[in-house]
C-alpha cells in the first residue's frame, strides 16, 4: 500500500477536511487505488514529449487595461455569512 | 567565530495599471472597503479570469531593465493556501515558467560595486486586507476583510542570496526601486506598501560554501526596517550558534518599533502549495518582436544615465551615482541644467544645499519649494559673477520661503556682489591697517596669512565683495 494514514491526514489538514476515524480505512484504499490507476500512465514512453501546460490550443488572451464597473457592495457581501460595516468578517485567523 | 550573513530578497511590486490583474475593477489607493470587486476578484465560481495587456507589458519591461531573459513561453499557476485575504483560497502566481529568469543588477555599497543577480521575475496577483480586533492577529477574535487589493499586479522579484551585509541589501532594494520608476511600471510608494520585501537570512562560518538554515521575515515595507531586521537577524542568529544551538526555519515578523524579530510559532509555517498549472487561463506567448518593441520603448536607465553624466558633464561616478539614484532627482538635474547652469555647479548644490533642505523638512524633490527653473537661474547669477557662491547660500536660504526670482531676491536684498574696486578698495586698506600681524607674516612668507586678511574684507562688505577680486587687490596692494 502507498498511501499511508500520515498521507492522509496531510492531505486532510491542507484541505481544512476533518476524517471521522472510522472513514479513514476507506479513504486510504480509495486513494491508494486512484494513485495506482495514474501510475499505469507512468509506463507509457514520454520520453519525447513535453510536459502539457494547457490544455487548449489558445495563447495570448489578453484583456486591454480598461476599467470596468465593479459590484456594488451591498451584492458583493450580500452571500457573506457575517459582515462588519462594508467588511466581510472573518473569525479568529490564528491560533494561539 | 567569524560569521558570514547571506541574504536573499523577494520583492513585491505593485504595478501602476489601470485595472487589476484578471478584471476590469479599479486599482486605486484609498477606495471604500470592498467597492473595487466584481465576482472574478471575490473568486465567485465559474467566472474567467483573463489577464491585462499591462501587466505582462510592464513584467517584460521590468525583466528587460534587470538584465533578465524573457521566457517565450510563461504560464500561470494556483499557489494553494487558505487565509482570509484570498477569496479563491489560492493565489493566482507563476511557478515553473516565470516571465523573466536570470538577471543582475549593479549596486553600490561602501566597499565598492557589486553584482547582485535575480533568479527570476513573476507576476501574481496581491492578496486583500485584514483589519483586526484586537491589537495583534493573535489576541483577535475576528477580523474584517477588505477585497479591494486581491487582484491587483504585483512582481515579484527575487534575488539570489548574493548579498552578505544589511546595507547590501538596502542598496539593492533601492536599485531595484529606481529601477522600476525609471521605466515607470510602479509608483513605489513604500508607505503604501507599493514595495514589500520578505527577506531571507542566514548565516554560516566565513569561508564555508555551505548554506546555514534560514529564517525569513515577511512584509518589510521601509529601507529602515530592512536594515534593522537584518541586523537584528544577523546578531540573533550569531547568539544562537555560539550557544550551541541551532537556527529553527521558520517566518518571524519584524517589529519596527521594538528593532526586533519575533517568531510566529504557528502552524501556518508548514506550507505545502501544491502549485498547479491555472487552467483558466492560457499561456503567455512572446516574440522577439514584442520584446524588441518593449526594449525600444525603455527609457535611459539609470546606470545609462549615470555615465552619461560622467561622460558629458565632467561629473564623478559618486556624484553621478547620487543624482541618478532616483528618477525624480535626475530629472531635476536634468531641468536645472537645461537652464544653462554649470552642470557641476548644479550638481554640488542639489547634492548639498538643496538635499540638506529637503531631508530636513521630509519634502520630496518634486515639491521642492525652489524648483529646478528657479536653482537653474540661481546658478547663472554665481557664473555671472553677479553673486558669490558665500552669498548664494544666503539667496538660496531666502528662496525656500520667497517664492520670487532669484534675481529679484538678489536686488531687494541687496546681495549684489560687489565688483567695483573703487567701492571695495577702502575695505582692503582698512583691512590692511588694522592687521599689521597678518601683514608682516604674508610678506615673511606665510602665503596663507592672506586668507585672514580676505575675510576681513569679506566681512566688512557682508560678504558682497567678490573673493577674487578681493584676492587680488590684496596681492597687490603687499607687494
Ligand atoms: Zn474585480
Amino acid at each position: 500500500m502507498k498511501v499511508t494514514k500520515k498521507d492522509l491526514e496531510n492531505v486532510a489538514v491542507l484541505s481544512r477536511l476533518r476524517v471521522p476515524e472510522d472513514k479513514q480505512e476507506t479513504y486510504i484504499q480509495q486513494m491508494d487505488a486512484i494513485l495506482t490507476y495514474m501510475d499505469n500512465l507512468s509506463e507509457v514512453d514520454t520520453e519525447n514529449v513535453k510536459p502539457t501546460t494547457y490544455a487548449l490550443p489558445m495563447s495570448n488572451v489578453f484583456r486591454e487595461d480598461e476599467v470596468k464597473p465593479s459590484l456594488d457592495r451591498e451584492a458583493a457581501l450580500s452571500n457573506a455569512p457575517l459582515k462588519e460595516n462594508g467588511y466581510f468578517k472573518v473569525p479568529k485567523v490564528l491560533e494561539d | 567565530m567569524n560569521y558570514e550573513a547571506v541574504i536573499g530578497l523577494e520583492i513585491h511590486c505593485e504595478l501602476k495599471t489601470k485595472t487589476k490583474i484578471f478584471c476590469g475593477c479599479a486599482t486605486g489607493f484609498g477606495a471604500d472597503q470592498n467597492t473595487h470587486v466584481c465576482p472574478v476578484c471575490l473568486g465567485l465560481p465559474g467566472v474567467l479570469p483573463t489577464i491585462n495587456k499591462r501587466v505582462v507589458e510592464f513584467a517584460i519591461k521590468a525583466g528587460l531593465a534587470t538584465n533578465c531573459e524573457i521566457n517565450k513561453y510563461s504560464k500561470f499557476d494556483r499557489k494553494n493556501y487558505y487565509y482570509p485575504d484570498l477569496p479563491k483560497n489560492w493565489q493566482t502566481s507563476q511557478y515553473d515558467l516565470p516571465i523573466c529568469e536570470h538577471g543582475w543588477v549593479d549596486i553600490d555599497t561602501s566597499e565598492g560595486k557589486k553584482r547582485v543577480r535575480l533568479t527570476r521575475i513573476h507576476m501574481e496577483e496581491d492578496a486583500g486586507k485584514l483589519v483586526h480586533s484586537g491589537t495583534t492577529i493573535k489576541d483577535s477574535i475576528s477580523s474584517d476583510v477588505d477585497y479591494n487589493r486581491t487582484g491587483v499586479p504585483l512582481l515579484e522579484i527575487v534575488s539570489e542570496p548574493d548579498m552578505h551585509t544589511a546595507e547590501e541589501a538596502r542598496v539593492y532594494m533601492e536599485k531595484i526601486k529606481a529601477i522600476m520608476e525609471y521605466i515607470d511600471v510602479s509608483n513605489c510608494r513604500m508607505e503604501e506598501g507599493n514595495l514589500r520585501a520578505d527577506v531571507n537570512v542566514s548565516i554560516r562560518p566565513e569561508g564555508s560554501d555551505q548554506l546555514g538554515t534560514r529564517t525569513e521575515m515577511k512584509n518589510i515595507n521601509s529601507f529602515k526596517s530592512l536594515e534593522d531586521a537584518i541586523n537584528y537577524e544577523i546578531e540573533r542568529q550569531t547568539e544562537v550558534l555560539e550557544d550551541g544551538g541551532h537556527v529553527v526555519q521558520e517566518t518571524r515578523t519584524f517589529d519596527p518599533a521594538r528593532g526586533i524579530t519575533l517568531s510566529m510559532r504557528s502552524k501556518e509555517n508548514a506550507h505545502d502549495y501544491r502549485y498547479m498549472p491555472e487552467p483558466d487561463l492560457p499561456p503567455i506567448i512572446t516574440s522577439d518582436e514584442t520584446i524588441e518593441k518593449y526594449r525600444s520603448e525603455l527609457p535611459e536607465l539609470p546606470d545609462a544615465r549615470r555615465a552619461r553624466y560622467e561622460k558629458d558633464y565632467g561629473l564623478s561616478d559618486y556624484d553621478a551615482g547620487i543624482i541618478t539614484s532616483t528618477r525624480a532627482m535626475a530629472e531635476y538635474y536634468d531641468a536645472v541644467v537645461a537652464t544653462g547652469a554649470d552642470p557641476k555647479l548644479a550638481a554640488n548644490w542639489i547634492m548639498g544645499d538643496l538635499s540638506k533642505n529637503l531631508n530636513e523638512e521630509a519634502i520630496d524633490i518634486t515639491k521642492s519649494p525652489v524648483d529646478a527653473k528657479r536653482l537653474g537661474d540661481m546658478i547663472l547669477l554665481i557664473m555671472k559673477d553677479t553673486i558669490s557662491g558665500k552669498i548664494a547660500k544666503k539667496v538660496f536660504k531666502e528662496m525656500w520661503t520667497n517664492p520670487e526670482a532669484p534675481e529679484k531676491i538678489v536686488k531687494d536684498k541687496g546681495l549684489v556682489q560687489i565688483t567695483d574696486t573703487s567701492a571695495i578698495e577702502p575695505a582692503v586698506d582698512a583691512a590692511i591697517a588694522a592687521n599689521p600681524k597678518a601683514v608682516e607674516e604674508y610678506k615673511g612668507g606665510k602665503k596663507k596669512a592672506l586668507g585672514a586678511l580676505v575675510g576681513q574684507v569679506m566681512k566688512a562688505t557682508k560678504g558682497k565683495a567678490n573673493p577674487q577680486m578681493v584676492n587680488k587687490m590684496l596681492v597687490e596692494k603687499l607687494k
